[in-house]
C-alpha cells in the first residue's frame, strides 16, 4: 500500500504582507505522479521553494517520509531524496555533457585526477535510462535547448531521488522527447519514485498524472483524482474563468491577393533543402516538425542569419537578397525568437527600452535627439494594448511573469509595422490566460495583414491558429494541411513520421 | 466593462501617478549615485579638515580644475568602452600617440616667420592630425574586436604596444616641446575662473551624457551592452557599434592627449601610464557595470572629483606616491564592498517586491472575452 512521501500541511507564506500561499496542502504517496497546477502567479514556484527547503512557510507542517521538519534546509530536502529540476536547467554550460552529468559522482570519488573513463560510463548510462542519445563530448551550451533539458533530467535521475519534481519539462521538447519522457517517468514510478510535474500543457497533464493539485491565488482550489476534472472544469478552477476555444479563418477575399513572400527551391547543405512556399497577406501559415527538421534553420535563412545555398526569395514579388538581420527588418520581417530569455529581451533594461530598442530612430527631433514624449507615448500605447500587467514601464522586464515578458517581445515588433512576422514557439512557458491574449494579438495582426509564420511544437496552438499548415521532416517540406482537414492526432502521427 | 478592467485601469493611473512624482525613476537610477556623493562629500571633508589652510584655498581648487581634466576625459573614454562590456587598455596609448603627432607638426613643420593667422591654420591642423590618429587607432581597435572577434582585453593590450611603440620609434624616446604660445594656451589659461582644461572636461562630459540619454545610439550602446544576442535580433548592428565606441574612446583619448601636450608644453611617448588602471578605477567606482550596459556620466565625474581631492589632500600631508596608491586602490574595494552591500539589500528586498507583483498579476492578468479571443490550448 503506497504510503505518503511528502506532506505538506498547511502551509502559509507572505512576502512583505503579501500572501503568496494560504493554507495550501499537498500530499504526494510513494510512487505517485502528481500534477501540479495553475497560472503564472498562483504560488506554485513559491510552493516547490518551500520544499526545497529555500523559502521557510511563515506557518505550517512539512513532513518528509514520516520525519517532521520544522525549519527545513535545502541540504536535508535533497538528503530526504527530493529533486527538482528547474526551468533554466542549472547546467555547467562550458562542460561537455559527460562532465555536467558525472560532476558528483566525481566529486564524491575525492579523487585527485578524473577517471575519464568512469565519467563517460555514468553519463552514458544516465541518458540511455531515459532512451536518448547526446554526444557526450559535446559542450552543454552548443547543445539545443531540448537536449539541455534532457542532460537535466538525466542529471536529476543520477542523485538517488525518491520524489523529483519537475518545472515544466515539457517546454521545449517535441512529442517524442515528450513520449520518451514520459516513459521514463512511468519507469520511475514503478521504482517507488514520485513524481510532482509541474505543467501548463493540459493534454500532458491528462496523459500523465494520476492526482492533479490546483492552486489559484495562492490557495487550494482543488485537488483529486484527474479522472474528477474534464478539461473545462480544469481550466474554470485554474483560471476562475470560463474560456472557450475557437479556429481563425483567414477573411475571404485575400486568397487571390499577391503573396507577400515567395520562397522557391531554398536550400542550405546539412539543414534544409527546396524548399518552396508562399506566404499571404492576412494569413497565419504554420510551420511544424521535429527538432531538426530544419525549420529554425530556414527561419534564420529568411531572417538573413543564414544565408542559404541556393534558391530564391521573394517579396511582393520581387527577388532579394537577404544577407543581414537588419536588412530582413528593412524588408518589413519581424521575428518572435525562440528563447525570449537570450534572444529577445534586456532582462535588466526597462520594459519600455525593450519595446522601442527596435523602432527608437523613428522617434528623433529635428536635432537627432530622442523625442521623449513621442518614445514614452509609444510605450504607454504598447503597455495598455497588448494589456501588459506593470506597475510601471520603467521597471526591469525581469519583473515580469513569462506571459507579459512575451507581450513586451511581441511589443518590440508590432511596432516596427511589420509585414511578415516570423514566430517561433510564441507560448512557449506562456500560462493558458496569457495564451489566449497572445494568439488574440497574432490574429488580430493577420487581420491587419500581416502575414505570419508561425513555428510551433504546440499542435493544438497551430491547429487553432493557422490557415494552412507546412509539415516538414528532414529538412523537406513533405505535406501541406489547410485548416480543419486534419485532426490533432493525425497531424501528431505524420510528425513523427508514424503514418 | 469588467471588474478586471476597471483594477487595471486604477493600477493605470495610480502607477501614472507615481510615474509624474519621479519614485521610479529615482528607485531605478544607478543605485550608487547617492553613495558616491555620500564618499565625495566625506573625503572633501576629510581633507579640508586636515588641512584647512591650503586644501581650501582657491590657489588649490585652481590647480585640482587643470590637473583632472585629462584623466577624467580618458575615464569617459574607458566608461564607453565598458558599456560595451568591453575595455580600453590603449587609451594612454592613443592619447600619447594623438600627442606625439600634435607635437610634431606645431614643433618641426610651422616656418619661422609665420604670422599669427597662419599661425592659428597651423594649430588647427595640428589640432585635426591628433583627432584624426585618435579615431583611426580606435578604428584599429575596434575592428579587431568586432571583425576578428579578439577580446577586447586582449586586442587594446595589443594595440596599447603598439601605438606607444610607434610612439616612441618616431620621437626616439625623447619629449618633443616648442610648441606655440597659441596652443599652449589652451593648458595653461582660464576663462574668467575656469581653467581652459577644466572646460574642455565639462564639454565633453556633456557631449558624452547627450549621447548616452538622448541618442538613439545611447540607447542601443546600453541594450547591446546588457544582451548582445538580443540586440542582434532586434535588429541592431552590433558589429558597427563596436566599431563606432571604440573610434570615439580614440577620439577622446586624443583630446586628453592634447589637453596632456598644452599643459606640460611636451609631449613623451610613455606619459601617464598610471592612467589606464587609474580610469579603469574610475569607471567602475563610479557605477559602471564591467559586464556592460549600466552606467552613467555623472557616475564617472563624481568618482573623477573624489579622487582628485583624495589625490591633492595627500599631497599636502605629503604622503607617498605609494601611500596615494595604496588608498585609491582601498578605495576603490570599499566603494565596490559598499556597492554589494547596498545593492544586496536592494535586490533582496526587490526580490520581494516582485513576489508581490506577481501574487497581483496572476490575481487580474485580464483575458479578452470578445467571442473572437476565446480559446486555449487544447
Amino acid at each position: 500500500m503506497s504510503r505518503p512521501f511528502l506532506e505538506v500541511r498547511n502551509v502559509s507564506k507572505s512576502f512583505a504582507g503579501v500572501r503568496a500561499l494560504e493554507n495550501v496542502s499537498l500530499t504526494i504517496n510513494q510512487g505517485e505522479i502528481r500534477c501540479l497546477v495553475g497560472e503564472n502567479g498562483s504560488g506554485k514556484s513559491t510552493l516547490i521553494k518551500i520544499i526545497a527547503g529555500v523559502y521557510a512557510p511563515d506557518h505550517g507542517d512539512i513532513i518528509i517520509g514520516g520525519k517532521l521538519f520544522k525549519r527545513l534546509h535545502p541540504i536535508d530536502s535533497i538528503r530526504e531524496g527530493i529533486q527538482i529540476i528547474y526551468q533554466d536547467f542549472s547546467l555547467f554550460p562550458n562542460l561537455t555533457v559527460a562532465e555536467n552529468l558525472a560532476l558528483n559522482h566525481e566529486m564524491s570519488q575525492r579523487r585527485r585526477f578524473v577517471d575519464w573513463r568512469g565519467v563517460n560510463q555514468i553519463a552514458r548510462e544516465a541518458l540511455a535510462r531515459i532512451g536518448v542519445e547526446i554526444p557526450l563530448n559535446a559542450r552543454v551550451e552548443e547543445l539545443p535547448v531540448a537536449d539541455k533539458q534532457l542532460v537535466a533530467i538525466s542529471r536529476a535521475l543520477l542523485q538517488h531521488a525518491r520524489l523529483i519534481i519537475m518545472d515544466e519539462p515539457t517546454t521545449a521538447l517535441t512529442r517524442r522527447e515528450v513520449d520518451a519522457l514520459f516513459r521514463v517517468i512511468k519507469g520511475l514510478q514503478q521504482k517507488g519514485i514520485s513524481i510532482l510535474f509541474v505543467s501548463h500543457k493540459l493534454n500532458e497533464v491528462y496523459e500523465i498524472a494520476e492526482k492533479i493539485t490546483i492552486l489559484r491565488n495562492g490557495k487550494n482550489v482543488a485537488d483529486g483524482d484527474t479522472s474528477e476534472f474534464d478539461r473545462a472544469k480544469l481550466i474554470y478552477h485554474m483560471t476562475g474563468r470560463q474560456v472557450e476555444q475557437s479556429r481563425y479563418e483567414r477573411e475571404a477575399g485575400g486568397d487571390q491577393a499577391r503573396p507577400l513572400l515567395k520562397v522557391e527551391n531554398l536550400s542550405r547543405r546539412g539543414e534544409y533543402s527546396d524548399v518552396s512556399f508562399e506566404l499571404y497577406p492576412g494569413e497565419i501559415l504554420g510551420l511544424v516538425g521535429l527538432l531538426g527538421a530544419g525549420r529554425t534553420e530556414l527561419a534564420m535563412s529568411l531572417l538573413g542569419l543564414r544565408p542559404p545555398d541556393s534558391g530564391r526569395i521573394y517579396i511582393d514579388g520581387k527577388p532579394i537578397k537577404i544577407r543581414s538581420f537588419e536588412q530582413a527588418v528593412k524588408q518589413g520581417i519581424g521575428y518572435v525568437p525562440e528563447d525570449r530569455l537570450t534572444q529577445g529581451l534586456f532582462l535588466q533594461q526597462s520594459i519600455g527600452r525593450n519595446i522601442v530598442v527596435g523602432t527608437i530612430d523613428r522617434y528623433l527631433n529635428r536635432f537627432g535627439l530622442i523625442d521623449s514624449r513621442k518614445v514614452n507615448g509609444q510605450i504607454s500605447k504598447w503597455v495598455r494594448d497588448l494589456s501588459i500587467v506593470t506597475p510601471s514601464p520603467l521597471l526591469p522586464v525581469q519583473s515580469l511573469s513569462g506571459g507579459n515578458q512575451q507581450r513586451v517581445v511581441l511589443a518590440k515588433w508590432l511596432a516596427s509595422n511589420p509585414r511578415i512576422l516570423v514566430l517561433n514557439g510564441p507560448t512557449v512557458g506562456v500560462d493558458v490566460g496569457s495564451k489566449a491574449e497572445i494568439h488574440r494579438i497574432i490574429r488580430e495582426l493577420a487581420r491587419q495583414g500581416v502575414g505570419v509564420l508561425l513555428i510551433s511544437d504546440d499542435i493544438p496552438e497551430v491547429l487553432n491558429n493557422c490557415s494552412r499548415i507546412l509539415l516538414m521532416r528532414k529538412g523537406r517540406i513533405v505535406e501541406e494541411f489547410t485548416a480543419g482537414m486534419v485532426s490533432e492526432n493525425e497531424l501528431v502521427n505524420k510528425l513523427s513520421g508514424a503514418a | 466593462m469588467s471588474i478586471s478592467e476597471t483594477k487595471q485601469e486604477q493600477r493605470d493611473m495610480s502607477s501614472r501617478w507615481l510615474g509624474r512624482l519621479g519614485i521610479y525613476g529615482v528607485m531605478n537610477r544607478d543605485n550608487n549615485l547617492v553613495l558616491l556623493i555620500a564618499i565625495m562629500v566625506t573625503s572633501f571633508v576629510l581633507m579640508a579638515s586636515l588641512r584647512p589652510d591650503r586644501f581650501l584655498t582657491l590657489d588649490n581648487f585652481d590647480s585640482m580644475a587643470y590637473q583632472f581634466p585629462e584623466f577624467g576625459i580618458m575615464s569617459i573614454a574607458m566608461m564607453l568602452t565598458m558599456l560595451t562590456g568591453g575595455i580600453d587598455l590603449s587609451i594612454v596609448g592613443m592619447a600619447n600617440l594623438s600627442g606625439v603627432f600634435a607635437a610634431l607638426a606645431m614643433a618641426r613643420f610651422i616656418p619661422e616667420g609665420t604670422t599669427s593667422v597662419q599661425l592659428v591654420f597651423y594649430i588647427l591642423g595640428a589640432v585635426i592630425l591628433s583627432l584624426a590618429t585618435g579615431l583611426a587607432c580606435g578604428l584599429v581597435n575596434g575592428l579587431l574586436i568586432s571583425r576578428i572577434g579578439i577580446p577586447p582585453i586582449l586586442a587594446t593590450l595589443g594595440t596599447m604596444q603598439l601605438f606607444t611603440g610607434i610612439a616612441i620609434i618616431i620621437t626616439k624616446g625623447y619629449a618633443v616641446f616648442g610648441f606655440p604660445e597659441q596652443f599652449t594656451v589652451l593648458g595653461n589659461e582660464a576663462l574668467w575662473i575656469f581653467p581652459i582644461p577644466f572646460i574642455i572636461f565639462v564639454v565633453c562630459a556633456s557631449a558624452c551624457a547627450v549621447m548616452l540619454n538622448k541618442t538613439s545610439f545611447g540607447l542601443k550602446l546600453y541594450m547591446m551592452g546588457t544582451n548582445p544576442t538580443a540586440s542582434k535580433f532586434s535588429g541592431i548592428n552590433n558589429a558597427a557599434m563596436l566599431v563606432r565606441t571604440y573610434m570615439l574612446s580614440g577620439l577622446l583619448a586624443a583630446i586628453a592627449g592634447l589637453v596632456v601636450i598644452a599643459r606640460t608644453n611636451s609631449a613623451k611617448a610613455d606619459y601617464g601610464t598610471s592612467y589606464t588602471l587609474q580610469a579603469i578605477l574610475i569607471s567602475v567606482m563610479g557605477g559602471v557595470n564591467p559586464s556592460g550596459g549600466f552606467g552613467t556620466i555623472s557616475g564617472i565625474v563624481l568618482a573623477v572629483l573624489t579622487l582628485q581631492f583624495l589625490s591633492s589632500g595627500f599631497n599636502m600631508l605629503r604622503f607617498s606616491n605609494f601611500f596615494k596608491d595604496f588608498v585609491w586602490g582601498a578605495t576603490l574595494l570599499a566603494v565596490m564592498v559598499m556597492n554589494y552591500l547596498v545593492n544586496n539589500r536592494r535586490s533582496r528586498s526587490r526580490a520581494l517586491g516582485l513576489d508581490q507583483r506577481e501574487a497581483i498579476v496572476g490575481e487580474s492578468d485580464h483575458i479578452d472575452m470578445r467571442p473572437d479571443a476565446r480559446r486555449v490550448q487544447e
